[in-house]
């Protein structure tokens, strides 16, 4: 534990203390590797097998990683809010502030040659899977740097190098899609699962329990993912769902309830989902989670719930906080430190808006770009087809 | 009389020593004729024979070999993995599909008919068609969705529309109807090898005709370029453009007309997206009239396309409106007399080219 033994010496030698405030402003994150056991906040609950036991093995590498990692995706949609505020970015903006554990937790029991698919909260998933801050404020606000190149905008970010496939706009379709990808896994014999995450609202689609079938009947590896913050847009759980134990909804499939505020609890169990996948065929997990923006930026968010309840749960269940407590109680970290990775992390985010501000917009070619794979030729046209043609490549 | 008899003859002969495998030959030329079902059934069993990431996937496809018996035999050869039965749960199946196209498979979708698409269109529109062009080319989706499309006979209102002109409206997708075999088998192939989103609009009515097809058409790297039509009757009075069944009554009208002295240049269209207006304008400049054809509803038809782009493109040279013959403006019904004015015949194509050459009584033929 040599990072531990280097924090309580700089907090008791108050002579060293501005020394150690400097020197931990360029301190990378620890790297220890020594194993420390804990117990997840809540058992996991199942359906149809056998629970991942609680105690989960981690370091205080990995957890100072999990505390820079949702931090900077939760200054990162704050970002993303004033931005929206200002105008500089347009539309639809739906900020993922309060999940960020699943996002991180995920990654973390994952491969990138595993794949994901998300629907429109999508931001901090991109991030997790290797996306920049560039990419993300560049295609927010429209820009060339985009990774969508400005053309997709909130709801379509998009990384195919690792195995992310979006970003997509229509509730419930990406869980078929995802289905279709590990189909294509199976039939490719990589080895490798999909994870197809959808909210309590997408929960009741038709087509989700169509791809279930599909996918327990062909044993395709995919585990779908409930967030469940526990609102569909407007709409409470309890007033959309006859049966809101979205675990349970995969009926023969087997599922497991998670906190998905618990990081450590969410890498546990996508984890033991991925085993079972590859093994098994589907299952479904669901997080228990919870967003404190409203559906969309649109959204107060404040109509159908109450103040009480998103300031209770910021309280109790902050998953940046969970993770901050466990640094400080296992002295891995000091507050300071845990401080300045914030600080750190704000500074990056505001360095990448300023260049993203800085990016240009498409150029109008570009209008007429990526319509197809494989153009033929064939013209296409803008608004006054005698005034605007291209041909597609 | 005698020359009737040598053809019986001969005709028996042939009978005797005709192959086993259900290849006409007919006497006066060495070209073989296979149904558009062999046609489509061939191109399949070529495709997944030369890329292992083709798969098929749609209803009955595999163990019922087929619903329309296109997928015959594709089970047995290639197996259970690569030829999958699905459920009767188009959304579902047709996600999955796109998903795998996602990862770089290549699925052949089966719709059984395309009516059933509707139940899917979210994801052939907004899963397929629309996603290279959000992720920047980041995601392309090479998949085929196939079946029957438009009037059958007899199957009513809900198991009738003609899909081509919903779908050709949609930047990202690519729109083939073929006609005959050859157009069968080299269109098929084509989609299949294509990066991009194909809806292959077939005829349940065609399956079971029989056309000649080449050397060149029956070699395995066989291939029809997407988005060229075919001049298939060359004239020179009137242009009349059709796709997948309707060439054929095109053709038959072409040669009711020739007796009255009108040469009809009749064009398949193949490819309804993207369109050919580069050769139906110059058909068009040719000739100076225009008639389409289409089974499908009028409104907003691939007529009506075809007409706006005629007059954007070649007004100067149209000496007559341009007529369009469809489907009829009302849900198809089942009485078959009723189901008869519902569709178009050859004499309503005959009638609307005599109109465009403003010849509505059969004149002398003119030089």
């Amino acid at each position: 534990m040599a990072l531990s033994r280097f924090a309580s010496s700089s907090r008791s030698g108050s002579l060293l203390k501005p020394l150690s405030s400097a020197i931990s402003l360029r301190r990378p994150i620890s790297t220890d590797t020594t194993p420390i056991t804990l117990e997840t906040s809540v058992p996991f609950t199942a359906h149809q097998c056998e629970a991942p036991s609680r105690t989960v093995q981690t370091t205080a590498n990995e957890l100072l990683t999990f505390f820079r990692d949702m931090a900077l995706m939760r200054r990162m949609e704050i970002a993303a809010d004033s931005l929206y505020k200002a105008k500089l970015i347009r539309g639809f903006c739906h900020l993922y502030d309060g999940q960020e554990a699943v996002a991180v937790g995920m990654e973390a029991a994952l491969t990138k040659k595993d794949c994901i698919i998300t629907a429109y909260r999508d931001h901090c998933t991109f991030m997790a899977r290797g996306g920049t801050l560039l990419e993300v404020f560049a295609e927010l606000m429209g820009r060339q740097a985009g990774c969508s190149r400005g053309k997709g905008g909130s709801m379509h970010f998009y990384k195919k190098d690792s195995n992310f496939y979006g970003g997509h706009g229509i509730v419930g379709a990406q869980v078929p899609l995802g289905c279709g990808l590990a189909f294509a896994q199976k039939y490719s014999k990589d080895e490798a699962v999909t994870f197809a995450l959808y909210g309590d609202g997408a929960a009741n689609q038709g087509q989700l329990f169509e791809a279930l079938n599909i996918s327990a009947l062909w044993d395709l590896p995919a585990i779908l993912v409930c967030e469940n913050n526990h609102y569909g847009m407007g709409t409470a759980e309890w007033r959309a769902a006859k049966s809101p134990a979205y675990y349970k909804r995969g009926d023969y499939a087997p599922g497991l309830k998670v906190d998905g505020m618990d990081v450590l609890a969410v890498k546990q169990a996508c984890t033991f989902a991925k085993e079972h996948a590859l093994k098994n065929g589907p299952i479904i997990l669901e997080m228990d989670t919870y967003r404190y923006h409203g559906h969309s930026m649109s959204d107060p968010g404040s109509t159908y719930r109450t103040r009480d309840e998103i300031t209770g749960v910021r309280q109790e269940r902050d998953p940046i906080e969970r993770i901050r407590k466990l640094i400080l109680s296992h002295d891995l970290a000091t507050e300071k430190e845990l401080k300045d990775i914030e600080k750190e992390v704000r500074k990056e985010v505001d360095d990448a808006i300023a260049q993203a501000k800085e990016n240009p917009v498409p150029e109008s070619s570009e209008l007429f770009t990526n319509v197809y794979a494989k153009g033929l030729g064939v013209e296409s046209f803008g608004a006054d087809r005698k005034e605007v043609r291209a041909t597609l490549p | 009389m005698l020359a009737i008899a040598r053809q019986r003859i001969l005709g028996q002969s042939f009978q005797k020593i005709r192959p086993a495998v259900s290849v006409l030959r007919s006497y006066s030329s060495a070209a073989k004729q296979i149904t558009v079902r062999e046609a489509l059934n061939s191109a399949l069993d070529e495709e997944m024979s030369a890329d292992p990431k083709v798969f098929l996937m749609g209803e009955e496809v595999g163990e019922y070999q087929g619903a329309y018996k296109i997928t015959k035999g594709l089970l047995e050869k290639y197996g259970p993995e690569r030829v999958l039965d699905t459920p009767i749960t188009e959304a579902g199946f047709t996600g999955i599909g796109v998903g795998a196209a996602y990862y770089g498979l290549k699925p052949v979708v089966e719709f059984m008919t395309f009516n059933f698409s509707m139940q899917a269109i979210d994801h052939i529109i907004n899963s397929a068609a629309k996603s290279n062009y959000m992720s920047a080319g980041q995601i392309s989706v090479p998949i085929v969705f196939r079946g029957p499309n438009g009037a059958a006979a007899g199957v009513g209102a809900q198991h009738s529309q003609c899909y081509a002109s919903w779908y050709a409206s949609c930047p990202g997708l690519k729109v083939l109807s073929p006609y005959n075999s050859e157009d069968a088998r080299g269109l098929l192939k084509a989609a299949i090898r294509d990066p991009d989103p194909v809806v292959f609009l077939e005829n349940e009515l065609l399956y079971g005709e029989s056309f000649p097809v080449s050397d060149e058409v029956l070699d395995s790297s066989f291939c029809i370029p997407i988005g060229k039509a075919k001049i298939e009757r060359e004239g020179k009075d009137v242009t009349i453009t059709a796709f997948s069944k309707m060439v054929g009554y095109a053709l038959k009208a072409a040669e009711i007309l020739e007796k009255d002295g009108i040469h009809a240049e009749v064009i398949n269209l193949r490819s309804i997206r993207p369109l050919d207006r580069s050769t139906i304008n110059a058909s068009v400049r040719k000739t100076n009239r225009l008639v389409t054809v289409e089974e499908g509803f009028p409104q907003h038809g691939v007529g009506a396309e075809i007409c706006a782009s005629v007059v954007e493109e070649s007004f100067a040279y149209l000496d007559a409106p341009v007529e369009r013959i469809a489907g009829a403006d009302v849900p198809m019904p089942y009485a078959a007399n009723l189901e008869r004015m519902a569709v178009p015949q050859i004499e309503d194509i005959v009638r609307a080219a005599r109109r465009a050459c403003y010849r509505s009584v059969p004149l002398a033929a003119a030089a």
